[in-house]
């Protein structure tokens, strides 16, 4: 148990420390550096206000909102689709080509 | 598009990036990417952002609201790859520690250079060089299996071309390391150094890796095909969702085009990812091979500002491909059904 939490603490850190440097390789290239204000005046609907008014005002709680949203919303989906198809009837399990 | 500014019911307010989105669009590019991201496993950054920019969002935006689309997106690959036990998630996070170090390394590497001059065209001409020697791999690979095929050398799992990582089994520095779902057991270096070594490339190249990680776990560490392609997709999610974050924190993601694009990619991912089940190996290798050229020809047009022309043979490309994809996984499923209806009716004539 204790040298799975530290092997956690471990991976936790290293993801911490070399995060950046991974975010930025994904992303393709530098993103030019503009300040971009929601504009929250023409936003009606009561949740897109919300997401634009904490873009304005904290984007640290906006960040974690995309994340967790993503990630519930593709598992979300993941669970769907699969219920989905497996009434399709098909062996959704094994494959028979076996090969390298 | 012109065309369609009537309907603004096909319009949808992004409220963050301030622009209206032709949504179907955007439900199209989450669809094909997904497809093409499932069968082959990796992110497909270099179809997704060209598309967004097509749609009319700014190029910040663009990458931030790629970068989460993926995320999600290999999530539900993983979930139905998972099912075919193609991850192998002791190799997953194998790999994921060596491809952090080395994107970091292969960034900072990138930022010195940049604050030396202008590295733009090195690095596209340094990717165009790697792309070509992938393709020439996967070709080569192909190639050399069927000649094998022809002279009747066949192994246990078919016939095979490259065999590099035979050779790379045998260094036996400990500790050594059985990897279950792939089926072998290697020094834990290997997997380390190789992901290290495309995770420097990455990082160096400005991409997600998919495509370099993808032959890698072929060809250099053993992986046969399926499972390279459902661990390959795991990393992607786990890099996927850190990236999503911190260009969050930045203020460059869509959240609202994230979403509608997942809910095409679920669709577009279990075609994707249930067409492997129906794909030889080698099939999904030269599918690949054929990405491959096409992406390399895109950054070519790009560096020579053809912008237009190489967003022409970047969308071209990821319709052919999904076209092929889908017809492999509607064939195999017909006739798996068939063969199904025709086993439950000779079991009742009995």
């Amino acid at each position: 148990m204790k040298r799975s939490i530290a092997a956690s603490l471990v991976f936790l850190t290293v993801l911490i420390i070399l995060g950046p440097g991974i975010a930025w390789a994904a992303g393709g290239g530098d993103v030019s550096e503009i300040v971009v204000v929601a504009d929250t005046r023409v936003v009606k609907s009561g949740i897109l206000k919300y997401f634009a008014d904490t873009y304005n005002s904290n984007i640290f709680v906006f960040a974690i909102w995309c994340v967790v949203l993503t990630a519930v919303y593709g598992a979300i989906l993941g669970v769907v689709m699969d219920l989905i198809m497996s009434r399709t009837g098909l062996d959704l399990k094994s494959r028979k080509i076996v090969e390298h | 598009m012109d065309a369609l500014q009537g309907s603004s019911w096909l319009y949808l307010y992004m409220p963050i990036a301030g622009i209206k989105i032709f949504w179907p669009g955007l439900v199209l590019i989450g669809f094909s990417v997904g497809t093409i991201g499932g069968f082959f496993g990796m992110g497909g950054a270099w179809m997704v952002t060209p598309g967004l920019n097509i749609l009319g969002f700014p190029m910040a935006f663009a990458i931030g609201t790629d970068m989460a689309h993926i995320a999600g997106k290999s999530m539900i690959s993983t979930m139905r790859h998972a099912k075919f036990g193609n991850v192998d998630y002791r190799l997953g996070f194998s790999m994921l520690i060596g491809t952090m170090i080395g994107i970091e390394c292969g960034a900072q590497l990138i930022m010195y250079l940049e604050r030396l001059g202008n590295v733009g065209s090195v690095v596209r001409w340094t990717y165009v060089i790697f792309l070509v020697l992938i393709a020439w791999m996967v070709f080569y690979d192909y190639f050399k299996a069927r000649k094998k095929a022809k002279t009747g050398q066949v192994g246990e799992y078919g016939a095979t071309g490259i065999t590099w990582y035979v050779k790379l089994h045998k260094i036996k520095i400990p500790p050594m390391i059985h990897f279950k779902v792939a089926g072998f057991t290697c020094s834990l270096w290997l997997p380390l150094g190789v992901s290290f070594v495309t995770g420097a490339l990455a990082g160096f190249l400005g991409i997600g890796g998919g495509l370099l990680r993808m032959p890698a776990l072929v060809y250099l560490i053993g992986c046969p095909t399926h499972i390279a392609v459902g661990t390959d997709l795991f990393e992607v999610m786990l890099s996927g969702l850190y990236g999503a974050f911190t260009y969050s924190l930045k203020g460059r993601i869509e959240i609202v085009a994230v979403f509608v694009m997942l809910t095409g990619a679920a669709i577009g991912a279990q075609i994707g990812t249930v067409a492997t089940k129906y794909a030889k190996g080698y099939g999904i290798r030269v599918a690949f091979g054929i990405a491959v050229v096409c992406c390399m020809f895109s950054v070519i047009l790009k560096e020579f500002k053809f912008d237009a022309i190489a967003a022409v043979v970047i969308l071209g490309t990821i319709g052919a491909i999904c076209l092929y994809i889908m017809k492999i996984m509607f064939q195999g499923a017909a006739q798996e059904l068939r063969e199904k209806k025709k086993a439950e009716a000779s079991l009742l004539k009995v």
